[in-house]
């Protein structure tokens, strides 16, 4: 009894294991398998494991408290299994050539595992363990292209970045645990009153959660790191850990600084609004489609923190939410420039001039994903950008909605940047055609599929509401 | 007799994707027009039922009411209904996109893409007019901008891309300003359970309170304002007209800024009526800028499309100056000026489209004479300007008329003097107008090379009487369209007479 329970409650992160260990042992009993079939295995097994996330879900505590499972942490690892997943389909060009192949994969469920234990964390020795498995690994993955010296510089910078502010975070641990006397979630909620050294604990945690997001002013790491890194990295980075660092967040805000919301509420406010204009203004001049999407994803967790501030159950369910439909649009749009860059190996925005000539196809996809980013309707950005700002003027805060109803529209700008090269520039010479394989093409395909659906769809929002909670 | 309005989004959402399954121009366009033709059946089905259920006594303020729980917890229904301003509106949309379908029919480039972003925008138009929900008005009045872009950017001319990019921006920015104002409204109303909500009927039946009325009325108007042409804000309407292929064109200003001004009454004057009370000297004195200032602007201009696009300010100005004087007979005015501007100025584009296809140049100095190349596109163009300049007979002088009636009724020495002068506008437009024909249509040809053109085609034809067919109904029977549309505006007096100072 009590072992289908453990087993049941730890079951994401179990079947990662043992996804894990499958590659493992499949690589050590190598017999000359080829680099297709080894990445097609992978592709298999990520497939199994998203879809066993469905079955034979436990919830509860374990460990005392110490790792806690419930309908919103199973829904949020399932996402996040859809993005390995999808980013695994999209890198099937690129890294089926790639001698170290087994090793890339492994490295990637590794960084998933520790997002899994960080989500479900209810102490924060667990979230610190998690978030360092997942970050750790995630340098090396950023120095995946071996022979390109700019990717080892993107590794370097990934992981000092990363060891400043876990530095901050412990110290941030560190003090509240000499404040409150515990460091699980329950009773530092319990004894928290918001004293100035528990602020300046707060202060230091969230530097660490904002280091996580690249959230302004700790964002500079992201452009040279996404540069830098092979592509399929870069979405990762930009989607499923950025992903996992919110949903974390937003626990540990409603549920462990509840005492403090008028504190956070404030620095919120503020960081969200710098991180979108930020954002923003420095996509405005990029030329590298990959800096582009960085500084894009910049000012897309600015409105992901606007949807945090509100506080409320709408709150919640609109970050969620929105999370499930940035997935699609931004794997969407990695998955193109990824092909584009595998197949021709340029990057540039001026490439993608007279894009819909050669490749038809695969400009409506990427064209469909800017727009989702930019939230033009009928795609499903649409949706998930307003209920965010929906959520955030629950506060009655209509300035900060304002400024940002202001930078949807400096987003569209260069957005339509972007469109406007692929329909209407000439290029004498474009990205000649560009065959897509069917792994790739799969993916794809599921992220057009999100892209145009999830967004209509109001019993998935209502779901995800009724698992959501407020303060 | 039961309607379903919800194939009017139906069948041109199903329309562009049938398009997208095939390349050739001549099936591509065969689909479109077909599409369209039985969206235009479809309006006059819906008109005959609508007559018969307001002739059977059914004085519900929406009729064909009906509404689907969407995203509940947010308190957004997909909630959809008609009144005759609804309906109206629907009409002229139908006419203008299946006369757009007819004169693009030679759209070799892209054709697939065209009709399909077409009959995309179309949708987002019918989508609008029949939203009784905020959120899903707001929807689809972003699902008409978009697409404007690419077919401004890919077909367009001249400065196409610039054009593309500000017509975008600009009425992005309309819309964020409108959603801020949805939101104010959202979290300023309760429906009977208590929640939020974005219903339409349910925010009418409670007034806001007057501090919030008084911070979102303005967002909200100058954010459908923008789509609108409200002056200072009507910039991007040359750029965007002027560069858009001819169906945009007629689009754009034919259904597209009708939009903004039926967003204007329906959304914000309607729901806050005691701000628009507060704030109507300002809307008179920018709409009356706008009337003389577009008329005055349009008489510097020497490109056709320019003078269409300026006179469309002006003319649009009438719009809002209906709205601003806040009684029922300016009101109905300005929503029978809507459907006159949408008609007559469609109509002015596609034969000015005709023109240029021909001779390749839209520069009146190098124009003349085409009365004797092709009569039946110049007695159209002739047709549009008269309307245009309100010559009793056609829709222009019924609806113009109607806005000064209703105006002189608002008896404050300021209301008076913006009437008097935009009464005084109708005499720049004459200028404009006739000059404008004298040279393109009269005297010498100017190029001897013009004398080889053929006229119209049958296609062109069918489009220019069905448009000229709307404007001349009206204009001889304006008695149908009022008791349309009057039954609708007392409904929404209801709300906006209820605040009135007598």
């Amino acid at each position: 009894m009590m072992l289908t329970e453990f087993l049941q409650s730890l079951k994401h992160e179990l079947l990662l294991c043992i996804v894990l260990f499958s590659i493992l042992i499949l690589k050590i009993r190598d017999e000359g398998r080829g680099q297709h079939s080894w990445a097609l295995i992978v592709h298999v097994l990520l497939a199994l494991n998203f879809i066993a996330g469905f079955f034979w879900n436990g919830s509860g505590d374990l460990f005392n408290g110490m790792f806690k499972v419930n309908d919103l942490i199973l829904l949020e690892k399932n996402i996040l299994n859809l993005g390995l997943l999808l980013v695994s389909l999209q890198a099937h060009p690129w890294i089926r050539t790639h001698r170290h192949l087994p090793e890339f994969y492994m490295l990637m469920v590794s960084t998933l595992i520790g997002m899994f234990f960080m989500i479900s964390s209810g102490h924060l020795l667990l979230f610190y363990i998690g978030l360092e498995l997942s970050t750790i690994p995630m340098a090396a993955l950023a120095n995946f292209n071996l022979n390109k010296s700019s990717s080892s510089e993107a590794g370097m910078k990934m992981i000092m970045s990363s060891a400043f502010s876990s530095a901050l975070l412990l110290m941030g641990i560190s003090l509240l645990y000499g404040s409150c006397g515990s460091l699980s979630f329950s009773s530092i909620s319990a004894t928290l009153s918001g004293t100035p050294l528990q602020v300046f604990a707060f202060v230091l945690l969230f530097t660490g959660f904002a280091f996580k997001l690249s959230a302004v002013p700790f964002h500079f790491w992201t452009a040279d790191v996404y540069e830098g890194s092979p592509v399929p990295v870069a979405a990762y980075l930009s989607v499923v850990s950025k992903a996992a660092v919110a949903f974390v967040f937003v626990t540990v805000l409603y549920q462990v600084f509840t005492s403090m919301a008028a504190t956070w509420y404030a620095l919120l406010a503020l960081v969200s609004v710098l991180t979108i204009l930020i954002g923003n203004l420095f996509a405005l001049r990029q030329q590298n489609m990959k800096r582009f999407l960085a500084f894009s994803s910049i000012a897309q967790v600015g409105f992901i923190l606007i949807g945090i501030t509100s506080g409320s159950q709408e709150g919640e369910a609109s970050v969620v939410y929105f999370l499930l439909i940035y997935l699609f649009s931004n794997l969407g749009a990695f998955g193109v420039v990824n092909l584009v860059s595998s197949v021709s190996g340029r990057e540039n925005i001026n490439d993608y001039k007279g894009f819909y000539k050669s490749n038809p196809a695969l400009s409506w996809i990427l064209t469909l994903s800017l727009f989702s980013l930019a939230g033009v309707p009928p795609t499903a950005g649409f949706f998930g950008k307003l209920f965010l700002l929906t959520a955030g003027a629950s506060t009655g805060n209509y300035l900060l909605i304002g400024i940002a109803a202001v930078n949807m529209v400096i987003s569209m700008y260069y957005y339509l940047r972007i469109v406007k090269a692929i329909f209407m520039d000439e290029n004498e010479f474009p990205v000649p055609a560009i065959r897509t394989g069917l792994v790739p093409g799969l993916a794809m395909l599921i992220c057009l599929l999100g892209i145009l659906f999830t967004g209509f769809s109001g019993q998935l929002y209502q779901y995800i509401h009724s698992l959501s909670s407020g303060i | 007799m039961a309607m379903n309005l919800h194939l009017l989004v139906l069948v041109p959402v199903l329309t562009a994707l049938a398009i997208l399954f095939f390349k050739e121009l001549k099936t591509v366009r065969a689909i479109a027009l077909a599409g369209t033709a039985l969206q235009l059946l479809l309006g006059f089905v819906l008109l005959a039922a609508f007559c018969a259920e307001r002739a059977a006594g059914n004085t519900a303020p929406m009729l064909f009411y009906s509404s689907y729980e969407w995203f509940t917890p947010l308190g957004i229904a997909y909630t959809t209904g008609i009144d005759g301003i609804a309906l109206s509106m629907i009409l002229l949309s139908a006419l203008v996109v299946l006369s757009g379908v007819l004169v693009s029919w030679k759209m070799e480039k892209l054709s697939r893409e065209f009709f399909f972003l077409l009959l995309l925008l179309s949708a987002g138009a019918y989508g609008f007019f029949i939203s009784l929900d905020l959120f899903t008005l707001f929807f689809f009045l972003e699902l008409a901008v978009i697409p404007k872009f690419l077919l401004i950017g890919v077909w367009g001319s001249g400065r196409k891309e610039y054009s593309a990019m500000k017509l975008a921006l600009m009425l992005m920015a309309g819309s964020a300003f409108v959603f801020l104002g949805l939101l104010g409204m959202y979290f300023n109303s309760q429906d009977a359970n208590g929640l939020h909500t974005f219903d339409l009927t349910a925010l009418s039946a409670q007034p806001l309170p007057l501090s919030a009325q008084l911070l979102f009325f303005p967002l909200t108007f100058i954010g459908f304002g923008i789509f609108g042409a409200l002056f200072p804000f009507h910039t991007w309407v040359p750029d965007g007209h002027s560069s858009a292929p001819t169906a945009a064109s007629m689009f754009l200003a034919g259904i597209s800024m009708k939009l903004g001004g039926y967003g204007c009454l329906r959304v914000a004057t309607y729901l806050m009526p005691e701000a628009a009370q507060v704030y109507a000297p300002y809307i008179v004195l920018l709409a009356t800028i706008a009337i003389l200032y577009g008329a005055f602007a349009t008489m510097m201009q020497s490109d056709l499309k320019y003078i269409n696009a300026y006179s469309s300010v002006s003319h649009c100005g009438f719009v809002l100056l209906g709205i601003g004087m806040l009684n029922e007979t300016a009101i109905t005015g300005a929503v029978m000026q809507m459907i006159s501007h949408g008609l007559m100025t469609a109509l002015f584009f596609a034969a000015i489209g005709m023109i240029y296809d021909r001779t390749h140049t839209r520069q009146l100095a190098q124009l003349g004479g085409l009365l004797k190349v092709m009569p039946f596109i110049s007695s159209i163009f002739v047709i549009a300007g008269l309307c245009s300049l309100g010559l009793p007979g056609f829709s222009g002088f019924v609806a113009e008329m109607t806005v000064f009636m209703g105006s002189w009724q608002h008896s404050g020495n300021f209301y008076r003097l913006a009437t008097i002068a935009s009464c005084a506008s109708i005499v720049v437009t004459a200028v404009y107008i006739l000059r404008a024909a004298g040279k393109a249509i009269m005297g010498p040809v100017a190029d001897a090379e013009h004398l080889q053109l053929g006229d119209a085609t049958w296609n062109e034809k069918t489009a220019a009487v069905l448009l000229l067919s709307g404007i001349v109904v009206i204009g001889i029977a304006p008695f149908w369209l009022n008791d349309l549309l009057q039954p609708g505006v007392r409904g929404l007096m209801a709300n906006i007479g209820r605040t009135l100072i007598p």
